[in-house]
């Protein structure tokens, strides 16, 4: 391999959104944890006869999420069927959208660079399987809770040159996706999931994929892993395997996954169920006016506005809620004075329960905690004995019956104690050690 | 002209693949010949120039948009769901386990019975004695076995009714019986039911019509005023000229699919039958609506106006080789008696009307096979291997015809030349108000006379395509009988959402005619 390729990277971000109902049902769409098979109609158990009908928010909130990662919003869009057999589908073919998207052309920038988004598009989420022994069979339990949840599918261009980058960019897709508030986009449930396609160059005739890694950073330890996999191959002169791969938790490698081969050609063809869609500029303009401040421009602003940490702004952009709490802690702190990185930092590093403590509460107790006077002798007397050691000259003086010159050794203990001695118990406990 | 494409075993093999159909020796080796045959005739569509006519896969008056809110509905309970399921665990449906290599079991399925309720096995069950309407097996019955003439779906209990059914139920239109018809709507002649052929109530060894043959039969018996039926490609019209009754194939989209068992979603219309136009009329206007459960009903221009038709066009291709010569004459004698009446009548050109079964049987197969592909013995049903011949042959040449390689050959050259018929529609219907064509280029012809050439079969919808491919209404009734007594239909076409005006026609036609008087011995 030559010494100057480098890994190319392409990833396909799927995350379910959080509406009420399923994509072309009237079904609840939460499906975690709920008893098998208890959210599903003749819709979404694909029973004969049923027909689908869209969800119109799921299409504003995936025209959102393309806006909001710079794409452009097809003025025409439709859905297509895309075929293939597997027990979690039951049509045998998933409502999907195949050249008509409803967004595309888009970009997002990372540390590393522009990456380059192919395309947003709208389609319905499969059944769940469990595969076990039943009676001595080997078997797969299917439950369709799960079955025709919209799913949003972002594709990027094969832009990504590091696994650091990989999660750096899927990271800033979970921050601008839950700043919209249409997915929770947990990694974990499911509810986002990544997958990402690799090699160490286009022309080299393959192209390992990473599927089914359930956290950001198993995703880029698997990359970085496998990554180093295929070039150690590669120096061979051997070319790796065209596959699909997985994380092993354990051993802290990217294993060959287990998965059932299904057809390649998925016969797409126009839905007949359901009629084409239309974007007109207005109503792009007021599904673009309802997207809130994004993640990156709030963070710029906790700069500008607040004079806040770079680290600081980034970790409360991220989180909507905490953003908003953030920002009322930081106008109450002015008001006392209180430094808005001061509060943030109470807030990040001692992990306040934002929920249960409200801003007012937060801003009195740092006041408070900043302007409490220690007065305990034990404490005190240390910064005494120092004021005491460092002012020989007042000492004598108020020795001498000067007793004026006692102001200045509490000064000196005022700010050796950064100004938390409390300047009463001071005065006491001077007037004792030098009596 | 391109070359045409000789198909291979290999070829034919990996299309099963994707159909998920396990085919035996013999029926690769039949299917390999018969596609070739299909797909033969289907290079006719080659010759036509397309480069400049946009595809069309809906015919929805440009309807665009339809959504539903984002509301939650109910469910349906667990039981319900796994009701119909093959096996099922803890609330789970049980299937054998994906990652092991599929011993398929090809378990050959009994040979379903005929049922034999009625002497030209037209019933499939008797729901109640008191019902009034017989439902095709496509329509879905809510606790009542719904089977859509195929093995797969033999006791198959649907969890819901369609939209229809449920509108009748509550109008006090009852079930009585469901009936028999090809099985899945594949077929013109009511020979592919796996449950049995049905007869013609006016020769038992020829055929009804398909695939509504059931409908048209007992309607033809008198055993019931109303049926419902389904027209994909003459599917009511077929049926009904071949046993003396009315039926209507409304403009597509006109009532709701919602319910009735899927075959080629786009071209799917379901209509009535019965025996005069008043009464087909009276219950298509009962029970016309828009429904929100069917995204394809939604047209903006849906209004029905009531008009009468003063100018009636004969497409003059639909008159000339390939028509039985009692077929033409009976037609040709209804337009000069209603010439008679006043009304004007037209010679115009659907030049593109004879490539309609060849585009056809390249759509509905490619959708059918989508259609079909949820018929996996899990969560209802038997697994595909219960399908039979016909089924198995559309499945087949619908996935070849939107495979990789092949979907602009077929399935887009077929919707661009879709495009072309609808135009030369509109065209004819600038200058004349309806059309009056044949429904079938010959009489009812003998059961199992034509079962071993299935491309033969096809072409006897040559006249019934051209509408079903524009989404158009068209009213079939009776104009006359064979020298052997056997029924002669006509339909008349209209423009989209024309019904009313057709209907009216029809009822002045029966004013003057008494073909529809006579009945069966």
């Amino acid at each position: 391999m030559n010494k100057n390729n480098k890994p190319v990277i392409g990833l396909e971000v799927h995350v379910e959104l959080s509406t009420n109902s399923k994509m072309f049902c009237g079904c609840k769409a939460f499906h975690f944890r709920v008893k098998p098979n208890t959210h599903t109609c003749p819709v979404c158990l694909g029973l004969p006869g049923a027909l689908p009908v869209p969800n119109k928010k799921a299409v504003d909130w995936a025209i959102m999420i393309g806006l909001a990662l710079n794409c452009k919003v097809s003025p025409k869009s439709k859905f297509d069927r895309k075929h293939y057999f597997y027990p979690d589908l039951p049509k045998g073919y998933q409502i999907s959208q195949y050249d008509q998207p409803l967004c595309e052309g888009g970009f997002l920038e990372t540390s590393e660079g522009k990456v380059k988004i192919t395309r947003v598009h709208l389609e319905e989420d499969t059944g769940k399987l469990i595969h076990k022994k039943l009676d001595g069979s080997d078997v797969s339990l299917v439950d369709f809770n799960r079955c025709g949840v919209p799913l949003v599918e972002i594709v990027t261009e094969p832009d990504l040159r590091s696994a650091k980058q990989t999660k750096e960019f899927a990271q800033e897709i979970r921050r601008i996706i839950r700043s919209l508030g249409v997915s929770d986009c947990d990694m974990e449930k499911g509810s986002m999931r990544l997958e990402a396609n690799m090699s160490w160059g286009l022309d080299l005739g393959y192209k390992v994929e990473i599927k089914n890694v359930n956290s950001f950073k198993f995703t880029e330890k698997a990359i970085e892993y496998d990554l180093a996999r295929q070039k150690e191959l590669l120096d061979k002169g051997k070319t790796p395997k065209q596959e699909t791969r997985g994380w092993d938790e354990k051993q802290n490698i990217t294993v060959s996954q287990r998965f059932k081969e299904t057809a390649a050609d998925y016969r797409y063809f126009p839905e007949p169920d359901i009629a084409p869609m239309t974007f007109t500029d207005k109503q792009i303009a007021t599904l673009r006016k309802s997207i809130p401040e994004l993640p990156d421009e709030i963070a710029k602003r906790l700069v500008k506005e607040f004079d806040l940490r770079v680290d600081y702004s980034q970790l409360i952009s991220a989180d909507s809620a905490l953003q908003q709490y953030a920002e009322k802690v930081f106008k109450k702190g002015l008001e006392k004075k209180i430094k808005p990185n001061d509060l943030a930092g109470v807030i990040i590093n001692q992990k306040i329960d934002i929920e249960k403590v409200s801003p007012d509460e937060l801003v009195d107790l740092v006041f408070q905690k900043k302007t409490q006077k220690e007065s305990d002798p034990s404490i005190v007397s240390g910064w005494v004995m120092e004021a005491i050691e460092q002012n020989s000259e007042a000492v004598t003086d108020y020795k001498n019956g000067k007793t004026n010159a006692i102001s200045v050794i509490i000064g000196s203990v005022m700010k050796i104690s950064s100004g938390k001695a409390d300047p009463a118990a001071v005065r006491d406990l001077l007037i004792k050690k030098l009596a | 002209m391109a070359k045409k494409h000789t198909i291979t075993p290999d070829e034919v093999r990996h299309i099963a693949g994707l159909a998920n159909l396990d085919l035996t020796d013999k029926e690769l080796k039949t299917y390999t010949a018969q596609l070739q045959d299909i797909l033969g005739y289907i290079d006719i569509l080659d010759n036509i120039d397309t480069n400049n006519v946009v595809p069309t896969y809906q015919t929805l008056d440009g309807t665009v948009n339809v959504f539903r809110q984002d509301k939650v509905t109910k469910s349906l309970s667990q039981k319900k769901a796994l009701s119909q399921a093959n096996k099922i665990h803890d609330g789970y449906f049980v299937t054998s386990n994906v990652f092991k290599k599929n011993i398929t079991k090809t378990k050959d399925y009994e040979k379903t019975k005929s049922r034999n309720i009625d002497e030209h096995n037209a019933v499939l069950s008797k729901v109640s004695d008191n019902g009034s309407v017989a439902h095709k097996d496509l329509f879905v019955t809510e606790d009542i076995v719904t089977t859509a003439g195929s093995s797969v779906l033999e006791g198959f209990i649907p969890q819901y009714s369609s939209t229809i059914v449920n509108k009748m139920d509550k109008m006090g239109l009852k079930t009585k019986y469901k009936v028999n018809q090809d099985a899945w709507g594949h077929g013109g002649s009511g020979e592919n039911s796996d449950y049995g052929a049905t007869s013609n109530p006016w020769n038992k060894d020829y055929v009804p019509g398909g695939s509504s043959s059931g409908s048209a039969v007992v309607v033809a018996m008198g055993d019931v005023e109303v049926a419902t039926g389904t027209d994909t490609c003459g599917s009511i019209r077929m049926p009904a000229s071949y046993t003396n009754v009315v039926g209507i194939k409304p403009t597509y989209g006109a009532l709701s699919r919602y319910g009735v068992i899927a075959f080629a979603s786009s071209l799917d219309c379901p209509g009535f039958l019965a025996r005069t136009v008043s009464k087909v009329k009276e219950v298509f206007n009962q029970v016309v609506d828009v429904d929100k459960y069917d995204g394809t009903s939604q047209s903006a221009k849906r209004s029905q106006k009531d008009s009468k038709p003063k100018t009636i066009g004969i497409p003059k291709e639909f008159f000339e080789e390939g028509i039985d010569s009692e077929v033409k004459e009976a037609v040709i004698k209804a337009t000069e008696e209603l010439k008679a009446k006043g009304y004007e009548i037209k010679e115009i050109s659907l030049p593109h009307a004879k490539l309609g079964v060849a585009a056809y049987y390249i759509i509905a197969p490619t959708e059918t096979s989508s259609n079909l592909a949820r018929y996996d013995g899990i969560r209802f049903g038997k697994n595909r291997s219960a399908f039979g011949a016909e089924a198995k042959r559309r499945i087949m040449l619908g996935a070849f015809a939107s495979s990789a390689g092949y979907v602009d050959k077929y399935y887009e050259k077929a919707a661009r030349v879709r495009s072309l018929i609808i135009s030369d529609f509109e065209k004819a219907f600038n200058p004349v108000d309806a059309i009056i064509a044949p429904v079938s280029p010959t009489p009812p012809f003998k059961i199992g006379e034509k079962v071993e050439n299935p491309l033969e079969l096809y072409l006897m919808d040559v006249y019934a395509a051209p509408a079903s491919l524009a989404g158009l209404p068209a009213l079939a009734l009776p104009c006359g009988f064979t020298k052997s007594n056997l029924p002669i239909g006509m339909q008349i076409i209209g423009p989209r959402w024309s019904e009313q005006s057709l209907f009216n026609l029809g009822e002045e036609y029966q004013e003057i005619t008494d073909w529809h008087d006579k009945k069966p011995l």
